[in-house]
């Protein structure tokens, strides 16, 4: 329809925005690419290559932009996952499905979109102990999220089926992706995993499961460039206890009553060390993991990261050291066991000796 | 993992170094646990340890064809439910680890109540347990793992001491619609000696309501000593594994005759009441 190809890329002035825009400039064509975002990058988010606009996703000057630049695809990148990027819930709550509200509504209105994108979490499915141990695409969760994040996300995608439903021609893709880590990625987990000493509820042990940005960037890119219609969930394969993660970064729990978990994460949350919401507060305690079996078979996509080469990755780029070296474990466990075999060994040769001594006699 | 006969007093240096690396890996988190959070090293090197002289010194229990559980590939095990304390399933945890020709793991099915408790749901998660539904049975089955089912439910293991040996309503048979979508084999179990280890004489409904559990049983000894209560009388066991019965020549589409699937959890039920009455006519006394 449109001659010259061009990308509308929403939530570009956020580090992830900002990865996705980089990667498709880098592996590019000649298309043209709009980045939106309500405020300008930070300098060392901009991009070149790459035309930023401000602009507020929640006013319908969207669709002034729409129509005049004609965008064949939108990748809608701008559902935030933690009030404080957004300085507050209620303006998160706003941004989140207000804005993807207005943005597909000026999308209905234009012909030249072909394609839509759609970031959603993992967080639609909520956290409870009566799920099964893995959430498919179409697993109805037995309770769904009641606030934050994971409600916004179920609330996005609601709209996004509306839109599908109306606009037949449009190809759809909605990814609902585990946790990020990786490489400068911003959430209430990777600032949970940088606390010294890590608050867990005491008697449950969740099972986690994360993905890493860079994975996270080529899934996008991959839905932004092909035809893949449809809902995807996106994660790492495996998945961490809790326990054995924080074993792994080497860092120490401390186990609380489940009644202080609202508390703890309303101290978090004034003290500016992580963003933990009550949905979080929940996976914290009963864990999520997602099947990923349509994400390799129909979307096509493999991450090059394990869960648990994820959590790895990231604590070495975060600079998580662990409590006690792992290397210092290993080396007094070697010491140790050799210190049993001499010990085996000469018993054993002593044993020996008696008994070959005694044969000699006799 | 099998060289349980290498304990022996001359090396315990072995054993020793073997603590260690068990510790060195729990220090370290350098173990794996699945998706499902079953922890294969915790299970074999502490849990089942923990439960291992029940199994031999207190119910002396003895397992019979074990050699019909396969050696390798998915099988379900189908088994009676006694004893108000789920001691049956982990006994036959047990049996399928210690005393199988090649060691297998049961991978069980437990009640939704077990994961909203506390310590109880994340153990039982590490032991290698996951919630009673289809998509999970299916995912274990096709990944070849030996589960196990007791379709009885609350209705088995909280029945009182008159209806003992006596099978409840099997479920709505979902266990015969996941062997018959991955086709493994399903295997009849009979376990006789858990019913006399708590005979549940009354039931304190109030009570239960206000822990929300499905039962608080009243046993002759139990909540009448206290917490001595708690401790099971040491009947004999005996757990039986029947014949196997075969779903590989079904098409997998069979699991969706609602007809074929009530046939076949008859079968298995009949299979498994018949075990029962027979060991139970063999069997001298309760407690020997």
């Amino acid at each position: 329809m449109t001659s010259e190809r061009t990308l509308l890329v929403t939530g570009a002035a956020r580090s992830l925005g900002a990865a996705v825009l980089r990667d498709l400039v880098e592996h590019g064509s000649d298309r043209r690419v709009i980045a939106v975002d309500l405020n300008d990058p930070e300098a060392r988010l901009a991009v070149d290559g790459v035309e930023h606009v401000r602009l507020d996703l929640r006013a319908p000057a969207i669709a002034t932009l729409i129509a005049k630049t004609r965008p064949d695809t939108v990748l809608h990148l701008d559902v935030l996952a933690a009030p404080g990027q957004a300085g507050g819930r209620t303006a998160m709550k706003e941004r989140n499905v207000i804005g993807t509200m207005q943005l597909l509504a000026a999308c209905q209105r234009a012909p030249s979109v072909r394609r839509l994108v759609v970031k959603s979490s993992a967080a639609v499915y909520g956290s409870a102990p009566r799920d099964p141990a893995h959430f498919a695409e179409d697993t109805q969760p037995h309770r769904p999220p009641h606030s934050g994040y994971g409600k916004d996300c179920v609330e996005v995608e609601e709209y996004v089926r509306g839109f599908a439903r109306r606009r037949p021609d449009v190809a759809v893709t909605v990814l609902r992706f585990a946790g990020f880590l990786g490489t400068g990625v911003e959430s209430p987990f990777a600032d949970y995993f940088a606390l010294p000493v890590l608050p867990t509820m005491a008697g449950y042990d969740p099972r986690l499961q994360f993905v890493h940005i860079e994975d996270v960037v080529r899934a996008l890119r991959l839905a932004a460039t092909g035809d893949r219609p449809g809902v995807y969930n996106v994660a790492g394969a495996g998945s961490l206890t809790l326990s054995q993660l924080a074993r792994r970064l080497g860092r120490a729990t401390a186990p609380l009553p489940r009644f202080l978990a609202p508390y703890l994460g309303r101290v978090l949350r004034q003290a500016g060390v992580a963003d933990f919401t009550g949905d979080q507060l929940e996976l914290l305690t009963y864990g999520r993991v997602l099947d990923t079996t349509r994400m390799t078979e129909r979307f096509g996509f493999t991450p090059a990261y394990t869960t648990a080469q994820a959590v790895a990755e990231h604590a070495r780029t975060a600079g998580i050291r662990p409590l006690i070296p792992p290397d210092l474990v290993r080396g007094t466990e070697q010491r140790l066991i050799s210190v049993l075999e001499r010990h085996g060994q000469e018993r054993a040769g002593r044993a020996e000796q008696a008994r070959s001594g005694g044969d000699g006699r006799g | 993992m099998t060289d349980v006969g290498d304990a022996s007093p001359e090396n315990w240096e072995r054993r020793a170094a073997r603590g260690l690396a068990f510790l060195r890996r729990r220090i370290t988190g350098e173990y794996e646990v699945d998706e499902f959070g079953f922890d294969p090293d915790l299970t074999d090197n502490v849990l089942l340890n923990l439960i291992r002289p029940l199994y031999e010194r207190y119910f002396r229990v003895e397992a019979r064809g074990l050699e019909r559980v396969p050696n390798e590939g998915g099988a379900l095990i189908v088994a009676n439910h006694s004893g108000t304390l789920p001691l049956d399933a982990l006994m036959t945890q047990v049996a399928l680890w210690d005393h199988h020709p090649v060691g297998r793991h049961l991978r069980m099915l437990a009640a939704d109540v077990v994961f909203t408790m506390p310590y109880v749901g994340s153990y039982a998660r590490k032991a290698g347990h996951t919630l009673a539904c289809n998509p999970d049975a299916q995912r274990l089955l096709a990944d070849g793992e030996v589960v196990g089912v007791w379709p009885e439910g609350f209705k088995g293991i909280g029945k009182p001491f008159s209806e003992r040996y006596r099978l409840q309503r099997f479920g709505r048979g979902g266990f015969v619609s996941a062997a018959l979508r991955t086709g493994t084999p399903i295997i009849p179990t009979a376990i006789v000696g858990a019913e006399e280890i708590y005979p549940k004489i009354g039931d304190i409904k109030p009570l239960a309501r206000l822990l929300g559990v499905p039962y608080v049983p009243v046993t002759p000894t139990f909540p009448w000593l206290g917490p001595a209560g708690l401790i099971p009388l040491p009947s004999k066991w005996y757990i039986v594994f029947g014949e196997p019965i075969e779903t590989s020549g079904y098409d997998p589409a069979a699991a969706e005759d609602p007809m074929l699937v009530f046939n076949l959890t008859d079968q298995v039920r009949e299979s498994i009441q018949d075990t029962l009455y027979r060991v139970l006519l063999q069997r001298r006394s309760v407690f020997f």
